[in-house]
Parts: structure tokens; sequence; C-alpha cells
């Protein structure tokens, strides 16, 4: 019970934290002060207090998207467990239920961007959907391997299973499925390579630019459930790339934090050295993906 | 007199009175003067036909007895037969269900006082089409099963070639008569083989025939062609998009909500006789069926056309219920019970949730034909204004049919995900569950083919005048739609009920060693789970509306145009059209689909106005199929001086045939 507690807590209150952490390290890395760690909460908390303004082409499609989106991510979030501990809902099966919660999502997102009738908005969700379709196969793959090493059907002891034991034994394997999961977690993420949540450019864009006529709440619910998913996708990256469990379940807590927090420095600092990738390039590294995690399903298959 | 009232009472019989009761319900109409009065007829006739078969259908399905009747029709073909069965009953209900829905549809989308010179023919053979399908599950004998299967597949002809003026629907049509009978020369093989097996033209029971004989081998060909066509399994789809997106609406609705189903029928009938299937038969279907899943919804993703775009979806949907019946097979073969359990499942859900959302899908695109006035989804654009109730409906279908949680589409695709997925712990075929990630890419594809049917449709601005003043649809239209949308809602919310209509049809195919060794409460619990978390779904996403109504209440609320980045002078034109949006994705597709775009010519220096079109062409038929075709044209071409025209000959080639077939009788 303390666990959901936290678990549910910690949901709420510190996935806008790591996109403060990210923007810090980028601001380390170009020689910047940088805006506080706790600059994504007040932007949050200012679009909650400001009017909207909607447009005269939507219907109740564009204001149904952000409510849409924050509440799958919400329920994927009870699914995901964070750090050794079980997640507050498991069941047989949850996993099939955790990937399709966020097509619905996306369904809706990409509804609200083409309710508005803009061509740049459009653009957006032509290539969000190509995209995250790409990368459907990849989180599957990545399932199959984490069932067979663990021998269930469920999310938190397939991911909870996940130890330095499980490392010595199929190395490989999972090697190759952080390689292919860190390209997901970029991608559906909207980070560099992939796409520049900062950049100015609509042409150029991919998530941001399907967001251009959200306004005030709305905005702010978009930036949270965006927060959140990265949260929600890193927490289930954490459990393949840094196993770490003591056993006690307070530390447990602590080291989740921390592998959160070293996961956003991560993602900054990939973020300060790369490249934005042409648009043409990324199906194909959202292939190569696929193939990575399809190696490993067939080194723990075979 | 009591038995006598017992007889009528007797829920087989009342399933068949209504099944002949919706072929008797165009023949008022086609004596009537006057438009109008046989249509309503019809209507009424078909729901009241469906209100007393939908019930007596579902006796039959929970019933364990099974009331054989005997038809005495005096040909030499053995006695005639007609029996339900869970199996059988099962695949009525999407009949009565379409039937009724349909009927009461036409009365706004074809009403006889706008179409007087089609609407009798129209009516008449939609009565015949859902009738000779209902008698068709129940048909048990293989020439009287023919013959129905004949008088199905031609009655669906007359029905597309409705508009027949029109080159497009003529082209259809004619493709669906070659692709019918095509079909139709397999099945007089199988039935022929599977007399010669059984000793008798009545279809054995299940598990009566041995899979060893190369006989069976032949057998199973022979449906796989057979039946195949008729569902539109890959590669004997090609009649299927022209012909669904030429019929009218409602019978779209009709022949790919349940006429497709009948070939699944067919295929799942047939196999049944067989006790011990080889692995091989499994492998087929599983291999056609995701095949056909993932090219169906990638030729979905390309297409323009609102219905073909539908008609590509019902490959995919076919695809799914294939590969789902093919792993069962498997399971079957291999011993493995929650395997043929699980795969079963699946597929007889998806078979129920498909007769749900497919014709919602089908009766709204022609409540948009009413509104916009075509099937081009770059025309149109911004509907959902005028018409916000079929919006909301349409919503429901887009989102059901992608297999997305809290619709009913992913109670049947968890389903088969979680067979794959228990083939991890499984002694053999392990190498099934690399299908969760082929069928991970399907549902990705058919959220790119869905958002872009319903948004290029409804969302936006309107991109021509035609759609500019679209109208709300008359309730006569609605209600068939609000119908399936919230059997769609139901059965998402609730999918664990849904179960229980499919577990007798379940039980009916497998052996019984095997439904001993599976236990259905455990996969029941699970759907419990699905729908608790769909509960919880809609929770959250209430509490986060009601935050953001109560945010909204307090703060200023202002509207504006839609932001332009800069650019001030926006026309709806340029809006991310249909083919616009799925342009990315279907680049990712060359090989298999291709966007075939003609560029206009521009000359000198002033060139004059001219134009640039595109159209989705698939590789395999336009290299392999067509090929293939025209060389079948030109070496049978001494043929046609067989066919000129002139009875007497004609006569005198049927009597020679006769006089033959004597001398080879005896």
């Amino acid at each position: 019970m303390t666990n959901s507690i936290i678990h549910i807590f910690l949901a709420l209150t510190m996935p806008p934290l790591l996109l403060g952490v990210i923007g810090k390290t980028k601001a380390a890395f170009a020689g910047r002060v940088g805006a506080p760690f706790l600059q994504p909460y007040y932007d949050i908390l200012r679009l909650l207090h400001k009017g909207s303004v909607f447009s005269t082409t939507t219907t109740w499609i564009f204001r149904a998207g952000p409510i849409v989106t924050l509440a799958t991510t919400a329920v994927a979030a009870l699914l995901i467990p964070f750090g050794a501990h079980q997640s507050p809902i498991s069941f047989q099966g949850d996993m099939i239920l955790y990937a399709y919660l966020f097509a619905l999502g996306r369904f809706f997102t990409m509804a609200a961007a083409l309710d508005t009738g803009s061509s740049f908005e459009g653009m957006g969700s032509a290539r969000e959907a190509t995209y995250s379709c790409l990368a459907e196969p990849t989180l599957f793959f990545a399932l199959i391997t984490l069932s067979r090493l663990s021998g269930s059907y469920s999310l938190s002891p397939m991911l909870v299973n996940i130890s330095f034991g499980v490392w010595l034994n199929s190395g490989a394997a999972l090697l190759m499925l952080v390689g292919g999961m860190f390209i997901v977690l970029l991608a559906e993420n909207c980070r560099i390579p992939f796409d520049d949540p900062t950049t100015h450019l609509e042409l150029t864009m991919i998530h941001e630019v399907m967001v251009l006529d959200h306004s005030g709440p709305a905005l702010a619910i978009i930036h949270y459930a965006a927060a959140l998913k990265l949260y929600v996708l890193g927490a289930f990256f954490v459990h393949l790339a840094l196993p770490y469990a003591t056993g006690n379940s307070f530390l447990d807590w602590g080291l989740f934090i921390i592998s959160m927090l070293e996961l956003a420095v991560v993602i900054g600092i990939v973020e300060s050295v790369m490249a934005r990738l042409r648009l043409i390039r990324i199906p194909q590294l959202l292939v190569a993906a696929t193939i990575l995690a399809a190696f490993s399903t067939l080194l723990v298959i075979r | 007199m009591f038995s006598i009232l017992q007889g009528v009472y007797d829920p087989a019989a009342v399933a068949l009175i209504a099944a002949l009761a919706l072929g008797f319900a165009g023949i008022p109409g086609l004596f009537l003067r006057t438009p109008g009065p046989g249509q309503m007829c019809a209507a009424v006739i078909s729901i009241l036909a469906s209100l007393v078969g939908i019930p007596a259908a579902l006796i039959l399905l929970f019933s364990p007895a099974t009331t054989t009747f005997v038809l005495e029709w005096g040909l030499p073909f053995g006695s005639c037969e007609l029996a339900i069965d869970p199996l059988s009953a099962f695949f009525l209900l999407p009949i009565f269900l379409v039937a009724a829905a349909g009927s009461l549809f036409a009365l706004g989308y074809w009403p006889a006082v706008e179409h007087p010179s089609t609407e009798r023919g129209l009516t008449f053979f939609y009565g015949i089409l859902a009738s000779s399908m209902a008698i068709l599950v129940a048909a048990r004998n293989g020439v009287f099963f023919l013959m129905v299967w004949e008088i199905m597949a031609l009655s669906a002809y007359f029905l597309l070639v409705t508009e027949h003026e029109k080159e497009d629907v003529r082209r259809a049509g004619i493709v669906y008569l070659i692709a019918t009978h095509t079909g139709s020369a397999a099945l007089y093989l199988l039935f022929s083989l599977l007399a010669a097996q059984s000793g008798s033209f009545l279809l054995p029971a299940a598990g009566s025939l041995s899979a060893l004989p190369p006989a069976a081998m032949a057998i199973a060909v022979a449906t796989f062609v057979g039946f195949g066509a008729k569902a539109g399994i890959m590669p004997l789809h090609i009649w299927l998009p022209s012909a669904h997106a030429n019929a009218p609406s409602h019978v779209s609705a009709m022949m790919s909500g349940v006429m497709l189903k009948m070939g699944l029928y067919g295929i799942f009938r047939t196999l049944t006789f067989f006790h011990d299937p080889p692995l091989l038969w499994g492998a087929v279907l599983t291999v056609a069926g995701i095949s056909s899943a993932i090219l169906g919804i990638a030729f979905a993703v390309a297409q323009r056309d609102m219905k073909r775009l539908l008609a590509c979806s019902s490959i995919e949907n076919i695809g799914i219920i294939t590969t789902g019946f093919g792993v069962a097979m498997l399971g079957v073969s291999s011993h493995n019970a929650p395997l043929a359990y699980l795969g079963m499942a699946g597929a007889l859900l998806h078979i129920l949730n498909h007769s749900f959302f497919k014709p919602l899908l089908f009766l709204g695109s022609g409540v948009i034909i009413h509104a916009a006035g075509t099937r081009e989804m770059n025309l149109m654009g911004g509907l959902a204004k005028g018409m916000p109730r079929a919006a909301l409906l349409f919503l429901v279908g887009s989102v059901a049919i992608c297999g997305i949680p809290p619709l009913n589409g992913f109670a049947s695709e968890f389903l088969l995900y979680f067979g794959f997925f228990s083939q991890l712990q499984a002694p053999t075929l392990v190498c099934l569950v690399l299908l969760a990630p082929l069928l991970a890419l399907v549902g990705g594809l058919a959220v790119i083919a869905f958002t872009k049917l319903y948004s290029s449709i409804f969302l936006g601005t309107p991109r021509n005048q035609g759609a500019a003043h679209p109208h709300e649809a008359g309730l006569t239209m609605l209600l068939p739609m609000g119908l399936f949308a919230l059997l769609c809602l139901l059965v998402g919310l609730l999918p664990q009920q849904a179960m229980r209509l499919v577990a007798p049809a379940i039980a009916s195919f497998m052996p019984p060693q095997i439904s001993a060794a599976v236990n259905p409460a455990e996969y029941g619990a699970m759907l419990t789970r699905i729908s608790l978390m769909a509960l919880v779904l809609v929770v959250v996403a209430a509490a986060v509306t009601l935050l953001w109504w109560r945010r909204l209440g307090s703060a200023r609320v202002t509207t504006a145009p839609t932001w332009g980045c800069g650019y001030q002078r926006g026309t709806s034109r340029m809006q991310y059209g249909a083919t616009s949006f799925s342009e990315l994705a279907v680049s990712v597709f060359n090989g298999i689909i291709r966007e075939r775009i003609t560029r206009p010519s521009l000359t000198g220096i002033f060139p004059g106005p001219t134009g640039c079109g595109d159209r989705p062409t698939e590789t395999v038929l336009e290299k392999v199929i067509a090929p293939l075709f025209t060389i079948a044209g030109v070496s049978f071409a001494f043929l046609r001086r067989l066919q000129h025209g002139q009875m007497h000959v004609y006569m005198i080639y049927i009597f020679a045939t006769l006089f033959i077939l004597m001398l080879w009788a005896h």
C-alpha cells in the first residue's frame, strides 16, 4: 500500500523534474547557467492560470486531444513498476494494454492536430503517425524478450526480474534491447536526434508542431502528459539498463529516483552532443531499433 | 395439439422461419404500384424477423441439443438436413443484426421515392441475401449448401450492380462474378471430394474424417481457395475493394460485415470435419492470415476513396481472424490447448466485433456520401460541424476498428496477443510468438489509416463546396449506427460477457481432449481485468475533463482563426489532405503499394491550367495478377468462337453434353 502511494505520488510530481534536469545538463554543456531545475513546474503552473484561445475551425475533438493523452499516459503509469517495486495495478497480459494505451492517446493527439486545419499540424501528425507505427514492433520484441527471460506475462514481474544476474546470463540480448529501447525512448518522447522540442522552425518538428494551436490549460496538460510519458518510458528503460536493487524498500525508492535522474542526464548529454537527424533518416534508425530488438528476441527464444 | 405448438416454439424452427421471413421481406414491394410502402414493409418484416431470430439464435447458442430438420426435396443427393448447432447460431447473430439495421438504414439512405427504378430490386435482393446466408449456416447437405451459396453469391451481385449505369460499378460487378465463380468451382470440387470421403452428401460430423489420405489435402486446398475467395484472404482478395466501394452503403455493410464471414464459416466448418489436422494446414492459414492483415491495412493506408479504404481494412480484419484460426489449428495439431483456445476465442470474438464496427463505418460512409456527394476523401473536410451526431458515431467505429482500448476491437486482439505470448512457454512452435510484433505493426498502420479516414472527412475545413453545407442524417440512418456504436462500447467495456457468447462456438471446434485441458475461467478473469482497466481509463479521463472544465470556467476563453505560423492567407486547399497525410507512411511500403502520381507537363513561359493526380496502385496486382489474366485471356481466345449468341446452337451444346454424360454414366 505504501509503495502504491509513493508510486502515484512520484508519477504525479516528479515527471517535470526530468525535463528540468535535461535542460540544466544541456545548459552546462553550452556553458550557460540555465533555467532552474523547477522551471518546467513554473511553466505548467503559469499556463494553467492563463486564458485559452480556441481556433474557430476546431470541434470538441481538439479539446479531447490533451485530455485523452493525459488519461492514457496516467493509466500506463499505473501499470509500469517503478524501481524494484510492484506497480499498483498488475495482471496477466497488462503489457498489451500498456502498448495499446499509447495508441489511443496518439489517435486523439493526431486527430486534434488535424482538427485545426493547419498544414503544419497536419505535417506533424503525418510524421508522428509513421514514426510511432515503426516504433511499435520494437516495443513488442522487447516485451517478448522480457517475458521469455522472466517467464511471466505481466509488466511488473517482467521488469523487476531483470538483475545483474540476468545480465551475466543473457548480456548480449539485453545489450541489444537497451540499444533498441533507447532509440524508441528518444523517438517516442520527441528528443534530439529525432525531434527538437525547442526549435522554432515548424517545418522540421514532429510533436511540438502538433500542439501549435493549444494554449493555456490545454497546453499545460500536454506538457505535463509529455513529461509523464518520458517518465513512464524512462522507468521501463531504467529497469533494463540500471537494474539496481538492495532489498530495502525505501533505499530502492531512492535508487529509482537517482536512476531516473541519471537517465535525464544521459538524455541531456545525447541532446548536447548530437544534431537533429534529417527526417528521411529517422525511419531508417527506427527500423534499425526494431532489428536490434528482434535480434535480442531471437537470442532468447532460439 | 401440444406437440404442434412445441414444434413451432422450437428455437431452431423459429430461427429458420425468421430466416425465411427475411427472404420474403422484399416481395410485397414488387407488387405495389406506388414506391415507398414496399420498402417500409420490408424494413418492418426484417426488424420483426430479427427481433424473433436473435433471441432464438441466442437460445440455440447455449442449448446443448441440436434439432435436425429434414427437407423433402426429391433430389438424388441424399436427405437434405438443416440443423443449427452453436457454431451456426453464432454466425446467425450478425446476419440478423445487420439485416435489420441495413433495411432500416435503407429507408433514409435509398428512399423509394427518390430511386423508384432501383429500390424494388435492391430491397428484394437484400432480403434474399440475408435469408440465404441464414439458411446457409444451417445447411447440412453439400448440394443444398452449394445451391444456397449460389443464391447468396448471385443476390450479392445484383445488389452490387444496383447503379449499373456507371462504368465502375459494372466493372466491379464482372470482377466479383468471376471471383465468386472461381471460388464456387473449387467448392464443387470440395463437396464432391467430401462426398467421396464420407459416402454421402451430408456434411460429416466434427472430427469424423481422417486428415491422412491425399484426398484430405485436396479438400483442404479446395476449402482454402473456394471459401478463401469469398472471405477475401490474400491473394484471393482482388474482387473485394472495388465491389465494396461500388455497392450502395448498406449493401457494403452487409457484404463486409456478414458475407465475408460466410467464407470464414465455410473454412471453420470444413476443417472441423477432420481429426488431427496436419501442422501444414494451420501454418498455411496463419501465414495467409498475417500477410492479408499487413498488406490489407497497408493498402488501406494508401487509399483515397473512403469506401475502398474500409474495404481494404476488411481484408485486414479477415486476415486477423484467419491468423487466429490458423494458430488455433496449429494448437489442435500440436496438442497445445491454450493456443487452440486463445486463437479460436480471438478469431470468433473478432468476427463478432468486426460485424459491429464495419457495418457502423459503412453505414456512416453512406451518411457521408449524402452530405458530401463524393467518396473521395481529398474533397471532404469539416463535416463534423454540420453533422455532429454522425461524426461521434463514426469516431466510435474508427477507434474500435484500430483495436484500441476501451472499445471492442481491443478485446479480441488482446486474446490473440496473449495466445502468441503464451507460446513462449510452450514446448513446440515457440516461433509463433513472432506474430505479436507483426500484429503490432498492423495495429500501428490501422491507427494511421483510421486517423486519416476520420480526420480528413470530419475535421479541418471543407476542401470543396460540396462538403461546405453538410446536414445531419435522419433518425432512420442514425438509429442503426447508434445501435452498432453502443454494441462496440458494450463489448469493449464488458468483454468477459461477450466471451460467454463465443464460448459455445469454441467448444464446437475443439476436440474433447483439448477442451478438457484448458481453463476458460483464467482467460475470463483476464478480460475482467481489461474491463476494469477500461473503467479506470474512463474515470481518469472524466477527472481530467472535470479539472479542466473548472479551470476553463474561471479563465478567459477566446476564439480566433487557426494560427498560420505567420502566413496570413492560408486556404482550405492548403490543409494536409488525405493523400498528403499518408504519403510518408506509404513511401515506407514502396515495394507493395505505390502512389502513382501523374504530374503536369509544364511548357512555355506561361503554362496553361493543368492538373495533377495520384492513384494508389498495388504492385502485386499490377505486376503479377493482371499479366496472368491477360495471358489467360489471350490463350483461351479460341473458346470465344463457341460463344456467338445463337440460341439454337447453345441448345445443341446442352443436348450434346447431356448425351455424353448419359453414355459415360452407363
